[in-house]
């Protein structure tokens, strides 16, 4: 059975008229790294917010449709019972913060405290999140002294260390530089590879064709398509969907470089290679 | 036009660890890009320009004056910092309100507050959330916000801090051309970016921050074609670029046009 099955998802936020989500339908294997694409307002924070149970759970509002993650349907189940295997990393680091921790390592450890995880196993996964983000030289110091980069890398590694078997990310590297975009990305990938499965909203489209699995393209609240990246970034009406395909994308369209079998544009700089045969 | 100018500038947040080590620059003329790695000592060299901060050691001239002798209630008439988040800038509950208080706050009439600020809300697309609570809006939006606060304050220098942070390819379009027309207006525009395409599409000049010093400092062009200068500084070069490259072509593209037209000869 797929870790994740939406059927027919609709959401509305409390005391609005317009459909945030609308009837929204796919499935998700476990393992699996899907990158969620759309312009703003597209509905990919609440698409993330409805697979973490914030929606309906958090924010109320008018819900309709199924939602089952990990095995537990979502609005029939509480929301402690939801993020013991449900990870979110939200899009600003400062809604992730406690706020009643003065180290980064205690604000890491929070989770794993009220998860009751033992001490021993507790600093190792702690110290392993330190690393895997690259942020053992701050640990000491107070989350809310820290930059925005700084502050997504723990936000990021407190989810990290609650070891979730889904992981959901909004927009993680909006505030990294390209080298810290890279890191997270692979951190990331490293984790699908486990077998952990990862769902990340995320503008930065070279970063989303290189490292999904498939890419999930919405528009006002609607799926638009669901598929692979070379699928989602050769469509004609991309950019009607307020999406620019990948720089590779762009030129390749130009020279019209494709897969003789399926036609599609590579969407990567070894995609490009692939296809004229140099690696 | 506006001008600004660093002598031996220098800044420390604490003894052990310097921010700025020694920083000389002159800005003026085209729009220009700061580029550099998280910590490189970006958004504590613009806080240093607006006056937010006072130097350590050195000084910062604003058209040829020393800013040491002016309050930043007096700077900020003249230099506009967009925050890199807005939520340390925003702080009224409505928008309106929040993008009439720079103008209202340098002496403009009521009246002339409310034009001002619903003028720049019109050019960000927002003048239909005029009465929304800006944290009723997205993260992308109240950067939006942000900018149209600065703008209807209408300074000399408008520096941004990571504008495109968040925004969709639209979002960046729409700041690319309001950066483009107020350089035409004769402001100064520096920006601080992590979008390397972003900066060879839209600046001509281009500073690389690295550890508190300025490593590179010249034409866009000149500065993105020190293809190891900048990986020592854990940049890349745009993507235009490092596809020419998977293709064979040596030099320097800075957007897909210049490439897609090589390519075509």
């Amino acid at each position: 059975m797929s870790i994740i099955q939406v059927q027919e998802l609709k959401y509305r936020y409390p005391d609005t008229e317009r459909l945030a989500l609308d009837n929204v339908s796919f499935e998700i294997e476990q393992g699996e790294f899907i990158g969620i694409v759309g312009r703003n307002k597209s509905g990919k924070s609440t698409l993330c917010y409805a697979l973490a149970g914030l929606a309906p759970h958090f924010f109320g509002g008018g819900y309709g449709g199924k939602v089952v993650v990990n095995g537990l349907e979502i609005r029939a189940s509480e929301i402690e019972e939801i993020t013991s295997d449900v990870g979110l990393v939200f899009e600003n680091p400062f809604s992730q913060m406690t706020g009643s921790k003065f180290t980064v390592f205690e604000e890491i450890a929070f989770g794993l405290e009220n998860k009751g995880i033992d001490r021993t196993e507790m600093v190792q996964r702690i110290e392993e999140s330190l690393f895997l983000l690259d942020i053992e030289e701050i640990k000491n110091k107070n989350p809310f002294s820290l930059s925005g980069g700084q502050m997504q890398r723990v936000a990021i590694a407190s989810v990290i260390a609650m070891k979730p078997n889904v992981l959901i990310l909004d927009e993680p590297t909006s505030q990294l530089d390209p080298q810290g975009s890279e890191d997270v990305f692979r951190v990331v990938e490293n984790l699908a590879k486990e077998g952990i499965t990862i769902v990340m909203a995320e503008h930065k489209i070279e970063k989303v064709a290189q490292y999904s699995d498939r890419v999930l393209l919405l528009d006002d609240g609607k799926l638009v398509d669901i598929n692979t990246p070379e699928h989602i970034f050769s469509r004609d009406d991309l950019e009607t969907h307020g999406i620019l395909a990948p720089a590779a994308t762009r030129i390749a369209q130009a020279l019209d470089i494709r897969d003789p079998l399926t036609g599609l544009y590579p969407v990567t700089l070894a995609g490009i290679q692939r296809q004229r045969g140099e690696i | 036009m506006a001008k600004l100018e660093t002598r031996g500038l220098h800044f420390s947040y604490t003894a052990e660890k310097k921010v700025l080590n020694g920083i000389d620059l002159i800005l003026e003329g085209p729009p220009t890009a700061i580029v550099g790695q998280n910590g490189a000592g970006k958004t504590t060299f613009v806080k240093v320009l607006k006056g937010l901060l006072r130097p350590s050691k050195g000084s910062v001239y604003f058209n040829g004056e020393d800013i040491k002798d002016q309050t930043v209630a007096q700077l900020s008439r003249h230099i506009g910092l967009i925050f890199q988040n807005p939520n340390d800038q925003i702080f009224k509950n409505r928008v309106l309100d929040e993008v009439m208080f720079g103008p209202s706050n340098i002496g403009a009439s009521r009246d002339d507050a409310r034009d001002q600020a619903m003028a720049a809300l019109e050019r960000l697309g927002l003048e239909d959330e005029a009465d929304a609570n800006p944290y009723d809006l997205s993260l992308s939006e109240r950067k939006l916000i942000a900018v149209a606060s600065i703008l209807a304050m209408d300074p000399d220098v408008l520096i941004f801090d990571e504008p495109t942070m968040g925004q969709d390819f639209e979002g960046k379009d729409l700041l690319k051309q309001i950066i483009r027309e107020e350089h035409a207006r004769g402001k100064l525009i520096l920006c601080i970016l992590h979008d390397m395409d972003f900066a060879a599409d839209v600046f001509d000049r281009t500073i690389v921050f690295n550890q508190g010093n300025v490593l590179l400092d010249g034409p866009t062009r000149e500065v993105f074609s020190q293809k190891d200068i900048l990986e020592s500084a854990f940049l890349e070069q745009p993507s235009p670029t490092q596809i020419a490259r998977v293709l064979g072509l040596d030099g320097c593209y800075l957007t897909d046009a210049e490439l897609i037209a090589a390519l075509k000869n």
